[in-house]
């Protein structure tokens, strides 16, 4: 990073106000992202030095991890698996759906569309609040409580409307001569869909795949609500777990977990950048 | 929210995307193919999670408000029973009054670093793309229960805030047991976040056309009259975007309260986000009709608070 902030410097015209820029800019990224080194350093050291201030610990505890990672009486490898079962079949799910939608909005004719596409903006600003408790009770009614499908049933309905957004986006913005000449052809929207759109679209398949991972890895509330015993649990149920089990009390495998259940997402920041800044900047998603 | 807002947000945020793309051309949709079923075939999923989950739960949540609901038994119609004791309800005023201090507080100041630290950034300069990452980071991760634990362990008794304030020489306290100061704690926890707004922020800066700085700055304006000037006014309907955005997502905030007072809302409910309450009154109570209530009443103030930013839009937003 350093060599990179030097080259920007060099080549540079007003070397001396970039430095300036430096001096203001490099103090707060530190405090930033201060706190997150600590919780990795400090996720390593021996009980005794943990809440000191410094990053590194004076000596490696990697007993930590094994510890933190057998604390309770399920291990974090069932956690970690459940989530990634459950972020993989959301995902699955919203590529389906946002797509089948996005396409429909961006490219096919039907009755009330404006009206329904107005709906469907609308509802990406609805608080989550207001639908909770009918939607409970409607899975609960179904007895789907104590499993997954109150998790992933609403991706495969396309209720993260943000992605159907995403999808017209990148649809209307295809040349309308590829359509006209696959009507011509006497395409299907069927076999349009599937061989003009979901093909060049794919920079927003993308996108939608990367956030929903991100969000469904990240989510607590609706975890909290419908899984309901521990062998269903997922990495923030487990830590929740770990924190009532220990009262907070084990510092360094808690730490240790945090840290491993914070990897996967950072992870994919930082192979997807790209993806998810455009996904930001396009959508408006909350990161 | 009502429709009128809804559509409304709907056409700004289509104002914003026109700014953000302005080489994409507006285009209604071809008409190379004829009204038909296909379209509502490929829209079925989205339609009956629109009826199944969304339009018919908010209606539901309507009608339950109305009821006493234990999740057995069936509902028993109350009247307006639940909204009377809402009136008398001690917790829910303190669960008001975090809520409105944790969003009047943490969306401006997220709003403003997010703003200073876009344009610190909108240069061409190679380097900074590092600090555009490492400042957008924190707005992935900071809703996590892991980090949420983080911020309890932080602002402990011996955390590293304190740690720090020791270099000071001042002895600190548990931020986090201490009722008056636990809500600023995950205040600053929603503050760290604001990347996210910055990188919306710095693709609407992008936008504005350079030649109107050269132009700003061969009149003698300083850097600060180039912003009051030329950047601010051109950016608003971001800012607008941002705004409501923001208020929207933070008067529904849930993790960190949750992790931090380990779901009580506590030291004496001085984290007890709205979201929160209804949480305990509707799953740790099981009273559904009162949690119902709750829910809409929450909605009514995130749509009057959206509604009242957009009155006051047409002063300070400008459509250029």
């Amino acid at each position: 990073m350093i060599r990179a902030l030097d080259a920007g410097l060099a080549r540079g015209p007003h070397r001396r106000r970039i430095s300036r820029l430096h001096l203001l800019l490099l103090p707060m990224v530190v405090i930033m992202i201060y706190p997150l080194l600590w919780l990795v350093g400090s996720s390593l050291k021996p009980a005794d030095s943990v809440f000191s201030g410094s990053l590194l610990p004076r000596s490696f505890e990697w007993n930590n991890y094994s510890r933190g990672w057998n604390a309770v009486d399920l291990s974090f490898g069932k956690f970690f698996v459940n989530s990634i079962v459950l972020c993989t079949v959301a995902v699955i799910g919203n590529l389906i759906s946002c797509s089948m939608a996005g396409y429909a909005f961006g490219q096919l004719r039907f009755r009330f569309k404006k009206v329904l596409f107005a709906i469907m903006l609308g509802s990406i600003m609805l608080p989550s609040n207001a639908t909770l408790i009918p939607q409970y009770l409607l899975f609960n009614q179904l007895n789907w409580t104590g499993t997954i499908l109150p998790l992933v049933a609403p991706k495969f309905l396309a209720v993260d409307a943000f992605f159907i957004f995403l999808v017209v986006q990148f649809v209307r913005s295809l040349p309308a001569e590829l359509f006209e000449a696959a009507v011509m052809d006497g395409a299907s929207p069927l076999r349009i869909y599937w061989t003009i759109v979901l093909p060049l679209i794919k920079p927003a398949l993308v996108t939608t795949a990367i956030f929903t991972f991100i969000w469904v890895w990240n989510d607590f509330f609706t975890q909290l609500i419908y899984l309901t015993s521990p062998d269903q649990y997922t990495v923030p149920l487990g830590l929740r777990l770990f924190l009532d089990a220990t009262g907070g009390s084990q510092y360094g495998p808690m730490f240790a977990m945090a840290t491993l259940a914070l990897i996967p997402v950072t992870v994919v920041f930082v192979i997807f950048q790209r993806f998810i800044v455009e996904g930001v900047v396009t959508t408006g998603i909350k990161g | 929210m009502g429709q009128a807002v809804m559509a409304r947000l709907g056409n700004r945020s289509a104002g914003v995307r026109r700014i953000f793309q302005p080489g994409r051309p507006s285009r209604t949709p071809t008409s190379s193919t004829p009204y038909g079923f296909s379209g509502l075939l490929f829209l079925s999923p989205w339609l009956l999670g629109l009826l199944l989950l969304t339009t018919g739960p908010v209606l539901a949540a309507l009608a339950l408000s109305f009821t006493r609901y234990d999740l057995f038994g069936s509902p028993e119609y109350v009247g307006l029973q639940n909204y009377r004791t809402m009136l008398g309800d001690a917790r829910l005023l303190s669960a008001l009054r975090v809520t409105v201090v944790y969003v009047f507080l943490s969306v401006p100041l997220n709003l403003v670093f997010a703003l200073a630290v876009a344009v610190a950034l909108n240069r061409r300069i190679g380097g900074l793309v590092w600090y555009r990452a490492l400042f957008y980071l924190p707005s992935l991760l900071g809703g996590s229960a892991a980090i949420a634990i983080l911020w309890r362990q932080v602002f402990g008794r011996d955390g590293l805030f304190n740690a720090a304030l020791a270099l000071f020489g001042v002895t600190g306290q548990s931020w986090i047991a201490n009722p008056g100061t636990s809500l600023y704690t995950l205040i600053l926890l929603h503050v760290w976040q604001f990347g996210s707004p910055m990188v919306i922020f710095l693709a609407g800066l992008k936008q504005v056309p350079r030649e109107l700085y050269e132009a700003a700055s061969l009149d003698g304006a300083t850097g600060l009259e180039q912003f009051r000037n030329v950047t601010l006014p051109l950016i608003t309907p971001v800012i607008l975007f941002n705004l409501v955005l923001q208020i929207i997502s933070s008067f529904q905030s849930f993790t960190p309260a949750y992790v931090v007072s380990g779901g009580t809302g506590g030291p004496v409910d001085s984290t007890l986000f709205y979201t929160l309450y209804i949480y305990q009154e509707g799953f740790e109570h099981f009273r559904m009709g009162y949690a119902s209530a709750l829910s809409w009443v929450l909605l009514l103030i995130i749509a009057v608070v959206t509604s009242l930013v957009f009155a006051t839009s047409k002063r300070w937003v400008h459509y250029s």
